[in-house]
Protein backbone atom coordinates (compact mmCIF):
# COMPACT_ATOMS: atom_id res chain seq x y z
CA UNK A 1 0.00 0.00 0.00
CA UNK A 2 1.57 3.12 -0.97
CA UNK A 3 2.07 5.68 1.46
CA UNK A 4 -0.18 8.99 1.03
CA UNK A 5 1.65 11.75 3.36
CA UNK A 6 2.36 15.53 2.34
CA UNK A 7 2.48 16.99 -0.90
CA UNK A 8 2.75 15.21 -4.32
CA UNK A 9 2.08 11.52 -2.55
CA UNK A 10 -0.64 10.74 -5.43
CA UNK A 11 1.94 11.21 -8.39
CA UNK A 12 4.61 8.81 -9.48
CA UNK A 13 8.17 9.50 -7.48
CA UNK A 14 9.68 12.81 -7.97
CA UNK A 15 12.85 12.43 -10.15
CA UNK A 16 15.82 14.19 -8.80
CA UNK A 17 15.18 17.41 -10.74
CA UNK A 18 11.24 17.49 -9.53
CA UNK A 19 12.92 17.35 -6.15
CA UNK A 20 15.32 20.22 -6.74
CA UNK A 21 12.64 22.36 -8.64
CA UNK A 22 10.07 21.80 -5.28
CA UNK A 23 13.21 22.98 -3.23
CA UNK A 24 14.21 26.00 -4.63
CA UNK A 25 10.75 26.84 -4.57
CA UNK A 26 10.94 26.97 -1.07
CA UNK A 27 14.31 28.58 -0.73
CA UNK A 28 13.35 31.25 -2.99
CA UNK A 29 10.69 31.78 -0.65
CA UNK A 30 12.93 31.94 2.27
CA UNK A 31 12.22 28.72 3.83
CA UNK A 32 14.38 26.51 5.49
CA UNK A 33 14.41 23.20 3.72
CA UNK A 34 15.24 20.00 5.94
CA UNK A 35 15.41 16.27 5.04
CA UNK A 36 14.49 13.61 7.39
CA UNK A 37 13.77 9.67 7.47
CA UNK A 38 11.78 7.76 9.52
CA UNK A 39 10.98 3.76 9.25
CA UNK A 40 7.33 4.43 11.44
CA UNK A 41 4.93 5.69 8.43
CA UNK A 42 1.97 6.09 11.25
CA UNK A 43 0.20 9.54 10.37
CA UNK A 44 0.59 11.00 13.50
CA UNK A 45 4.15 10.18 13.44
CA UNK A 46 4.93 14.18 13.65
CA UNK A 47 8.57 14.13 14.50
CA UNK A 48 10.64 12.06 11.85
CA UNK A 49 14.68 11.26 12.60
CA UNK A 50 16.48 14.52 11.14
CA UNK A 51 18.95 14.05 8.65
CA UNK A 52 21.91 17.06 9.52
CA UNK A 53 20.77 20.46 10.37
CA UNK A 54 17.97 22.49 8.61
CA UNK A 55 19.67 24.41 5.29
CA UNK A 56 19.66 28.03 5.96
CA UNK A 57 22.07 29.32 3.68
CA UNK A 58 22.42 27.59 0.37
CA UNK A 59 20.86 29.37 -2.21
CA UNK A 60 20.56 26.74 -4.42
CA UNK A 61 18.36 23.25 -4.16
CA UNK A 62 21.04 21.45 -5.78
CA UNK A 63 22.57 21.23 -1.75
CA UNK A 64 18.92 19.11 -0.70
CA UNK A 65 19.46 16.60 -3.54
CA UNK A 66 23.27 16.30 -2.52
CA UNK A 67 21.63 15.62 1.53
CA UNK A 68 18.63 13.54 0.09
CA UNK A 69 21.13 11.34 -1.63
CA UNK A 70 23.33 11.24 1.19
CA UNK A 71 20.58 10.60 3.53
CA UNK A 72 19.68 7.45 0.26
CA UNK A 73 23.22 6.03 0.76
CA UNK A 74 22.25 5.59 4.74
CA UNK A 75 18.75 5.00 4.68
CA UNK A 76 17.23 4.00 1.33
CA UNK A 77 15.30 1.63 2.68
CA UNK A 78 13.16 3.56 4.44
CA UNK A 79 10.81 6.79 3.99
CA UNK A 80 12.54 9.79 3.55
CA UNK A 81 10.74 13.29 3.33
CA UNK A 82 11.89 17.09 2.68
CA UNK A 83 10.05 19.89 4.47
CA UNK A 84 10.35 23.32 4.63
CA UNK A 85 10.21 25.81 7.63
CA UNK A 86 8.58 29.27 7.67
CA UNK A 87 10.11 30.66 10.51
CA UNK A 88 8.33 34.67 9.49
CA UNK A 89 5.43 33.88 11.92
CA UNK A 90 7.81 33.93 14.95
CA UNK A 91 7.31 30.09 15.12
CA UNK A 92 8.27 27.30 12.75
CA UNK A 93 5.57 26.55 10.34
CA UNK A 94 5.59 23.73 7.83
CA UNK A 95 4.97 25.11 4.64
CA UNK A 96 6.00 21.67 2.59
CA UNK A 97 6.30 18.64 2.98
CA UNK A 98 6.78 15.88 0.57
CA UNK A 99 8.41 12.26 0.57
CA UNK A 100 11.01 11.69 -1.66
CA UNK A 101 12.23 7.98 -1.05
CA UNK A 102 10.02 5.25 -0.01
CA UNK A 103 10.59 1.45 0.97
CA UNK A 104 10.51 -1.28 -1.59
CA UNK A 105 7.86 -2.65 -0.45
CA UNK A 106 5.01 -0.95 1.82
CA UNK A 107 2.95 -3.20 3.85
CA UNK A 108 0.52 -0.39 4.94
CA UNK A 109 -1.63 -0.38 8.14
CA UNK A 110 -3.97 -2.85 9.61
CA UNK A 111 -6.63 -1.70 11.85
CA UNK A 112 -7.16 -2.49 15.37
CA UNK A 113 -10.77 -2.90 17.06
CA UNK A 114 -10.47 -2.39 21.16
CA UNK A 115 -13.49 -3.14 22.78
CA UNK A 116 -13.95 -0.93 25.83
CA UNK A 117 -16.83 0.18 28.12
CA UNK A 118 -19.09 -2.16 27.43
CA UNK A 119 -20.25 -2.15 23.81
CA UNK A 120 -17.89 1.00 22.56
CA UNK A 121 -15.07 0.25 20.38
CA UNK A 122 -11.66 2.27 19.61
CA UNK A 123 -10.46 1.92 16.65
CA UNK A 124 -6.21 2.63 15.73
CA UNK A 125 -4.33 1.74 12.86
CA UNK A 126 -1.09 0.16 13.04
CA UNK A 127 1.59 -0.23 10.15
CA UNK A 128 2.31 -3.69 9.54
CA UNK A 129 6.24 -2.58 9.10
CA UNK A 130 6.00 -1.45 13.33
CA UNK A 131 5.44 -5.26 14.17
CA UNK A 132 9.57 -5.50 13.69
CA UNK A 133 12.06 -4.11 16.06
CA UNK A 134 13.69 -0.79 14.65
CA UNK A 135 16.36 -0.69 12.24
CA UNK A 136 14.37 -4.08 11.22
CA UNK A 137 11.57 -2.88 9.42
CA UNK A 138 11.77 -2.43 5.64
CA UNK A 139 14.02 -5.67 5.23
CA UNK B 1 19.08 22.15 -17.97
CA UNK B 2 18.26 18.94 -20.64
CA UNK B 3 14.56 19.12 -20.94
CA UNK B 4 15.14 19.77 -24.66
CA UNK B 5 13.54 16.40 -26.06
CA UNK B 6 10.07 17.75 -25.92
CA UNK B 7 11.25 21.19 -27.18
CA UNK B 8 11.95 21.63 -30.78
CA UNK B 9 15.93 21.64 -31.53
CA UNK B 10 16.91 24.32 -33.88
CA UNK B 11 18.91 24.03 -36.70
CA UNK B 12 21.06 26.57 -37.22
CA UNK B 13 22.08 29.45 -34.58
CA UNK B 14 23.51 32.78 -34.46
CA UNK B 15 26.71 32.81 -32.55
CA UNK B 16 27.05 36.74 -32.81
CA UNK B 17 23.10 37.43 -31.55
CA UNK B 18 24.10 34.98 -28.78
CA UNK B 19 26.77 36.74 -27.68
CA UNK B 20 24.98 39.54 -27.21
CA UNK B 21 21.85 38.23 -25.86
CA UNK B 22 23.52 36.18 -23.17
CA UNK B 23 25.36 39.36 -22.03
CA UNK B 24 29.02 37.64 -22.21
CA UNK B 25 29.74 40.24 -24.54
CA UNK B 26 29.05 43.08 -21.69
CA UNK B 27 31.34 41.27 -18.95
CA UNK B 28 34.55 40.81 -21.34
CA UNK B 29 33.54 44.72 -21.96
CA UNK B 30 33.41 44.61 -18.21
CA UNK B 31 36.96 42.94 -17.52
CA UNK B 32 38.56 44.73 -20.18
CA UNK B 33 37.65 48.22 -18.68
CA UNK B 34 37.98 47.50 -15.19
CA UNK B 35 41.24 45.36 -14.87
CA UNK B 36 44.44 46.54 -15.94
CA UNK B 37 46.67 44.93 -18.08
CA UNK B 38 46.27 41.40 -17.65
CA UNK B 39 46.47 41.12 -21.85
CA UNK B 40 46.63 36.80 -21.53
CA UNK B 41 44.14 36.35 -18.88
CA UNK B 42 41.62 38.58 -21.07
CA UNK B 43 42.72 36.42 -24.21
CA UNK B 44 42.14 33.21 -22.00
CA UNK B 45 38.56 34.33 -21.14
CA UNK B 46 37.71 35.23 -24.51
CA UNK B 47 38.56 31.66 -25.82
CA UNK B 48 36.91 29.94 -22.82
CA UNK B 49 33.72 32.02 -23.47
CA UNK B 50 33.45 31.64 -26.88
CA UNK B 51 34.23 27.58 -26.33
CA UNK B 52 31.15 27.67 -23.55
CA UNK B 53 28.98 29.55 -26.09
CA UNK B 54 29.30 27.17 -28.55
CA UNK B 55 29.18 24.14 -26.72
CA UNK B 56 25.97 25.48 -25.55
CA UNK B 57 25.00 25.66 -28.74
CA UNK B 58 26.05 22.18 -29.67
CA UNK B 59 23.72 21.38 -26.64
CA UNK B 60 20.71 23.21 -28.13
CA UNK B 61 21.08 21.54 -31.57
CA UNK B 62 21.53 17.92 -29.63
CA UNK B 63 24.95 17.29 -30.69
CA UNK B 64 26.37 16.70 -27.52
CA UNK B 65 24.53 16.22 -24.31
CA UNK B 66 27.14 16.49 -21.61
CA UNK B 67 28.00 18.73 -19.45
CA UNK B 68 31.42 20.30 -20.37
CA UNK B 69 33.86 20.08 -17.20
CA UNK B 70 34.45 23.71 -16.09
CA UNK B 71 36.59 23.64 -12.98
CA UNK B 72 39.90 25.56 -12.99
CA UNK B 73 43.02 26.45 -11.78
CA UNK B 74 44.26 30.00 -11.32
CA UNK B 75 47.81 30.65 -10.87
CA UNK B 76 49.60 33.55 -9.96
CA UNK B 77 51.42 35.33 -7.65
CA UNK B 78 49.31 37.69 -4.48
CA UNK B 79 47.64 40.37 -5.83
CA UNK B 80 47.81 39.63 -9.31
CA UNK B 81 43.79 39.51 -9.75
CA UNK B 82 43.03 36.16 -8.86
CA UNK B 83 40.03 36.68 -7.09
CA UNK B 84 38.78 39.38 -8.98
CA UNK B 85 38.62 37.62 -12.21
CA UNK B 86 36.80 34.48 -10.05
CA UNK B 87 33.97 36.88 -9.41
CA UNK B 88 33.45 37.54 -12.94
CA UNK B 89 33.71 34.22 -14.34
CA UNK B 90 31.21 33.36 -12.24
CA UNK B 91 28.80 36.26 -13.35
CA UNK B 92 30.34 34.98 -16.98
CA UNK B 93 29.08 30.93 -16.43
CA UNK B 94 26.14 32.23 -15.32
CA UNK B 95 24.82 34.43 -18.16
CA UNK B 96 25.86 31.20 -20.35
CA UNK B 97 23.57 29.08 -18.65
CA UNK B 98 26.38 26.73 -17.02
CA UNK B 99 25.75 27.93 -12.66
CA UNK B 100 22.19 28.43 -12.02
CA UNK B 101 22.79 31.49 -9.13
CA UNK B 102 26.45 32.48 -9.85
CA UNK B 103 27.85 33.42 -6.57
CA UNK B 104 31.59 33.19 -5.50
CA UNK B 105 31.70 31.55 -2.04
CA UNK B 106 35.53 31.95 -1.26
CA UNK B 107 37.17 30.08 1.27
CA UNK B 108 40.96 28.55 2.76
CA UNK B 109 42.00 25.45 3.95
CA UNK B 110 40.73 26.05 7.56
CA UNK B 111 36.64 26.56 6.07
CA UNK B 112 37.10 23.14 4.83
CA UNK B 113 39.48 21.26 7.15
CA UNK B 114 38.27 20.13 10.77
CA UNK B 115 40.15 20.18 13.76
CA UNK B 116 39.13 16.48 14.90
CA UNK B 117 37.98 13.04 13.66
CA UNK B 118 34.66 13.38 12.10
CA UNK B 119 34.66 16.99 11.69
CA UNK B 120 36.06 17.43 8.23
CA UNK B 121 33.41 15.82 6.49
CA UNK B 122 30.45 17.86 7.57
CA UNK B 123 32.73 21.21 7.09
CA UNK B 124 33.57 20.36 3.69
CA UNK B 125 30.26 19.67 3.01
CA UNK B 126 28.45 22.26 4.60
CA UNK B 127 30.66 24.85 1.93
CA UNK B 128 30.18 22.50 -1.27
CA UNK B 129 25.94 23.43 -0.37
CA UNK B 130 26.70 26.61 -0.46
CA UNK B 131 28.38 26.96 -3.42
CA UNK B 132 26.06 25.06 -5.28
CA UNK B 133 24.44 27.08 -8.15
CA UNK B 134 27.37 29.08 -8.20
CA UNK B 135 31.35 28.76 -7.84
CA UNK B 136 33.67 27.74 -5.33
CA UNK B 137 37.16 29.42 -5.01
CA UNK B 138 39.56 27.61 -3.32
CA UNK B 139 42.81 30.09 -2.34
CA UNK B 140 45.57 28.42 -1.83
CA UNK B 141 44.17 25.03 -2.44
CA UNK B 142 47.77 23.06 -2.08
CA UNK B 143 47.48 23.44 1.45
CA UNK B 144 44.34 20.95 2.13
CA UNK B 145 47.23 18.61 0.95
CA UNK B 146 50.24 17.85 3.86
CA UNK B 147 51.82 14.31 2.71
CA UNK B 148 54.30 14.89 6.12
CA UNK B 149 51.48 14.18 8.52
CA UNK B 150 49.89 10.80 7.03
CA UNK B 151 46.95 11.26 9.60
CA UNK B 152 46.19 15.14 8.32
CA UNK B 153 42.59 15.48 7.86
CA UNK B 154 43.03 17.43 4.54
CA UNK B 155 43.02 14.34 2.52
CA UNK B 156 39.34 13.48 4.14
CA UNK B 157 37.99 17.24 2.14
CA UNK B 158 40.60 16.39 -0.81
CA UNK B 159 38.43 12.90 -1.35
CA UNK B 160 34.80 14.53 -0.89
CA UNK B 161 36.24 17.28 -3.54
CA UNK B 162 36.74 15.30 -5.61
CA UNK B 163 33.46 13.12 -5.68
CA UNK B 164 31.49 16.36 -5.89
CA UNK B 165 33.42 17.88 -8.59
CA UNK B 166 32.76 14.59 -10.81
CA UNK B 167 29.43 13.70 -9.64
CA UNK B 168 27.82 17.19 -9.45
CA UNK B 169 29.27 19.50 -12.27
CA UNK B 170 25.99 20.45 -13.54
CA UNK B 171 25.65 21.87 -9.66
CA UNK B 172 29.01 23.79 -8.99
CA UNK B 173 32.23 24.55 -10.43
CA UNK B 174 35.23 24.63 -8.25
CA UNK B 175 38.32 26.73 -9.16
CA UNK B 176 41.84 26.46 -7.39
CA UNK B 177 44.07 29.23 -7.17
CA UNK B 178 47.29 30.15 -5.65
CA UNK B 179 51.13 30.24 -6.65
CA UNK B 180 51.98 28.08 -9.87
CA UNK B 181 54.52 25.92 -8.74
CA UNK B 182 53.00 25.00 -5.95
CA UNK B 183 50.13 23.66 -7.83
CA UNK B 184 52.28 22.05 -9.91
CA UNK B 185 53.27 19.78 -7.16
CA UNK B 186 49.51 19.87 -5.55
CA UNK B 187 48.13 18.54 -8.96
CA UNK B 188 51.10 15.94 -9.53
CA UNK B 189 50.45 14.44 -5.95
CA UNK B 190 46.97 14.34 -6.41
CA UNK B 191 46.03 13.88 -10.19
CA UNK B 192 42.48 13.48 -9.55
CA UNK B 193 42.44 16.79 -9.62
CA UNK B 194 44.10 17.59 -12.67
CA UNK B 195 41.99 15.25 -14.83
CA UNK B 196 39.22 17.27 -13.70
CA UNK B 197 40.75 20.24 -14.44
CA UNK B 198 39.53 21.45 -17.47
CA UNK B 199 40.79 25.31 -17.87
CA UNK B 200 44.50 26.61 -16.69
CA UNK B 201 44.38 30.01 -16.60
CA UNK B 202 48.27 32.00 -15.71
CA UNK B 203 47.68 35.57 -14.27
CA UNK B 204 51.61 37.06 -14.64
CA UNK B 205 53.28 40.13 -12.44
CA UNK B 206 51.92 43.15 -13.34
CA UNK B 207 54.34 45.80 -14.75
CA UNK B 208 56.09 48.61 -12.93
CA UNK B 209 53.76 50.86 -15.02
CA UNK B 210 50.57 48.44 -14.69
CA UNK B 211 50.41 49.19 -11.25
CA UNK B 212 50.90 53.24 -11.83
CA UNK B 213 47.80 52.85 -13.77
CA UNK B 214 46.02 50.35 -11.19
CA UNK B 215 46.87 52.74 -8.25
CA UNK B 216 45.26 55.96 -10.34
CA UNK B 217 42.02 53.45 -10.69
CA UNK B 218 41.78 52.23 -7.38
CA UNK B 219 42.42 56.04 -5.94
CA UNK B 220 40.19 57.18 -8.52
CA UNK B 221 37.54 54.71 -6.92
CA UNK B 222 38.13 55.91 -3.54
CA UNK B 223 36.92 59.46 -4.58
CA UNK B 224 40.93 60.53 -4.55
CA UNK B 225 43.08 61.87 -6.51
CA UNK B 226 47.29 61.91 -7.04
CA UNK B 227 48.92 65.88 -6.71
CA UNK B 228 52.13 65.73 -9.32
CA UNK B 229 54.25 65.05 -6.51
CA UNK B 230 51.89 62.43 -4.92
CA UNK B 231 52.05 60.53 -8.46
CA UNK B 232 55.60 60.71 -8.44
CA UNK B 233 56.23 59.04 -4.78
CA UNK B 234 53.77 56.61 -5.36
CA UNK B 235 55.58 55.23 -8.92
CA UNK B 236 59.12 55.42 -6.48
CA UNK B 237 57.60 53.39 -3.99
CA UNK B 238 56.05 51.08 -6.47
CA UNK B 239 59.28 50.34 -7.57
CA UNK B 240 61.11 49.92 -4.33
CA UNK B 241 58.42 48.16 -3.10
CA UNK B 242 58.34 45.42 -5.46
CA UNK B 243 62.42 44.63 -4.42
CA UNK B 244 61.20 43.83 -0.76
CA UNK B 245 60.09 40.54 0.61
CA UNK B 246 56.29 39.69 0.60
CA UNK B 247 55.41 41.57 -2.57
CA UNK B 248 51.80 41.37 -3.62
CA UNK B 249 51.35 43.61 -6.52
CA UNK B 250 48.09 44.81 -6.73
CA UNK B 251 47.28 44.35 -3.42
CA UNK B 252 50.55 46.25 -1.81
CA UNK B 253 49.21 48.96 -4.22
CA UNK B 254 45.91 49.11 -2.33
CA UNK B 255 47.31 48.74 1.17
CA UNK B 256 49.52 51.63 0.61
CA UNK B 257 46.82 53.88 -0.91
CA UNK B 258 45.22 52.50 2.79
CA UNK B 259 47.87 54.31 4.61
CA UNK B 260 48.46 56.99 2.45
CA UNK B 261 44.71 58.40 3.15
CA UNK B 262 45.51 57.98 6.91
CA UNK B 263 48.57 59.68 6.63
CA UNK B 264 46.90 62.71 4.67
CA UNK B 265 44.04 62.68 6.88
CA UNK B 266 46.40 63.29 10.12
CA UNK B 267 48.26 65.69 8.05
CA UNK B 268 44.91 67.72 7.25
CA UNK B 269 44.04 67.55 11.04
CA UNK B 270 47.75 68.91 11.78
CA UNK B 271 48.30 71.42 9.47
CA UNK B 272 44.99 72.94 8.72
CA UNK B 273 44.47 76.20 10.00
CA UNK B 274 41.55 77.32 8.22
CA UNK B 275 38.46 75.95 5.88
CA UNK B 276 39.28 73.05 3.70
CA UNK B 277 37.60 72.64 0.06
CA UNK B 278 36.96 69.36 -1.67
CA UNK B 279 40.24 69.44 -3.12
CA UNK B 280 42.45 69.53 -0.07
CA UNK B 281 40.23 66.87 0.98
CA UNK B 282 40.71 64.56 -2.13
CA UNK B 283 43.72 65.05 -2.85
CA UNK B 284 47.54 62.12 -1.76
CA UNK B 285 50.43 64.45 -1.66
CA UNK B 286 54.12 63.61 -2.20
CA UNK B 287 54.65 63.36 2.07
CA UNK B 288 51.27 61.16 2.57
CA UNK B 289 53.44 58.57 0.46
CA UNK B 290 56.94 59.54 1.78
CA UNK B 291 55.72 58.96 4.74
CA UNK B 292 56.36 55.13 4.49
CA UNK B 293 59.41 52.56 5.69
CA UNK B 294 59.81 51.63 2.52
CA UNK B 295 61.68 54.80 1.74
CA UNK B 296 63.59 54.44 4.58
CA UNK B 297 64.32 50.89 3.60
CA UNK B 298 62.18 49.36 5.79
CA UNK B 299 58.95 46.90 5.81
CA UNK B 300 55.37 47.43 4.83
CA UNK B 301 53.85 44.28 5.32
CA UNK B 302 50.96 43.53 2.60
CA UNK B 303 49.74 39.72 2.89
CA UNK B 304 48.74 38.57 5.51
CA UNK B 305 50.83 35.08 7.16
CA UNK B 306 48.89 32.43 5.64
CA UNK B 307 46.63 30.71 8.27
CA UNK B 308 47.31 26.58 7.02
CA UNK B 309 51.22 27.36 6.02
CA UNK B 310 53.72 25.06 7.36
N1 LIG C 1 44.19 44.48 -13.10
C1 LIG C 1 43.70 45.12 -12.04
N2 LIG C 1 43.17 46.34 -12.16
C2 LIG C 1 42.70 46.97 -11.07
N3 LIG C 1 42.68 46.46 -9.84
C3 LIG C 1 43.20 45.25 -9.65
C4 LIG C 1 43.73 44.51 -10.73
N4 LIG C 1 44.17 43.32 -10.27
C5 LIG C 1 43.92 43.32 -8.95
N5 LIG C 1 43.34 44.46 -8.55
C6 LIG C 1 42.97 44.80 -7.18
O1 LIG C 1 43.98 44.30 -6.32
C7 LIG C 1 43.46 43.69 -5.17
C8 LIG C 1 43.94 42.27 -5.04
O2 LIG C 1 43.41 41.50 -6.11
P1 LIG C 1 42.92 39.99 -5.91
O3 LIG C 1 41.97 39.69 -6.99
O4 LIG C 1 42.46 39.78 -4.50
O5 LIG C 1 44.28 39.21 -6.15
P2 LIG C 1 44.66 37.70 -5.83
O6 LIG C 1 43.37 36.96 -5.57
O7 LIG C 1 45.39 37.23 -7.04
O8 LIG C 1 45.53 37.73 -4.62
C9 LIG C 1 41.96 43.83 -5.27
O9 LIG C 1 41.59 44.92 -4.49
C10 LIG C 1 41.71 44.09 -6.74
O10 LIG C 1 40.58 44.91 -6.92
MG1 LIG D 1 42.97 36.29 -3.58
Amino acid sequence: MRLTQGQFSFLPDLSDDDIRVQAQYAIDNGWAVSVEYTDDPHPRNTYWEMWGHPMFDNPDAAAVVFEVNECRKEHGGKYIRVIAFDASPGWESIRMSFIVNRPKDEPGFRVVRQEVDGRAIRYAIESYAVREPEGQRYA
Amino acid sequence: MNDQNDIEKPTTVDLAAAFEESGVRDILQELDETMIGLAPVKQRIRETAALLLVDRARQQMGLSSETPTLHMSFTGNPGTGKTTVALKMADLLHRLGYVRKGHLVTVTRDDLVGQYIGHTAPKTKEVLKKAMGGVLFIDEAYYLYRPENERDYGQEAIEILLQVMENNRDDLVVIMAGYADRMDRFFNANPGFRSRMAHHIEFPDYTDAELDQIAAVMLNGLGYRFDQGGEKAMAEYIRLRRAQPHFANARSVRNALDRARLRQANRLFNEAKGPLDARALSTISEPDIRMSRVFQGGLDVDRKPVAGAA
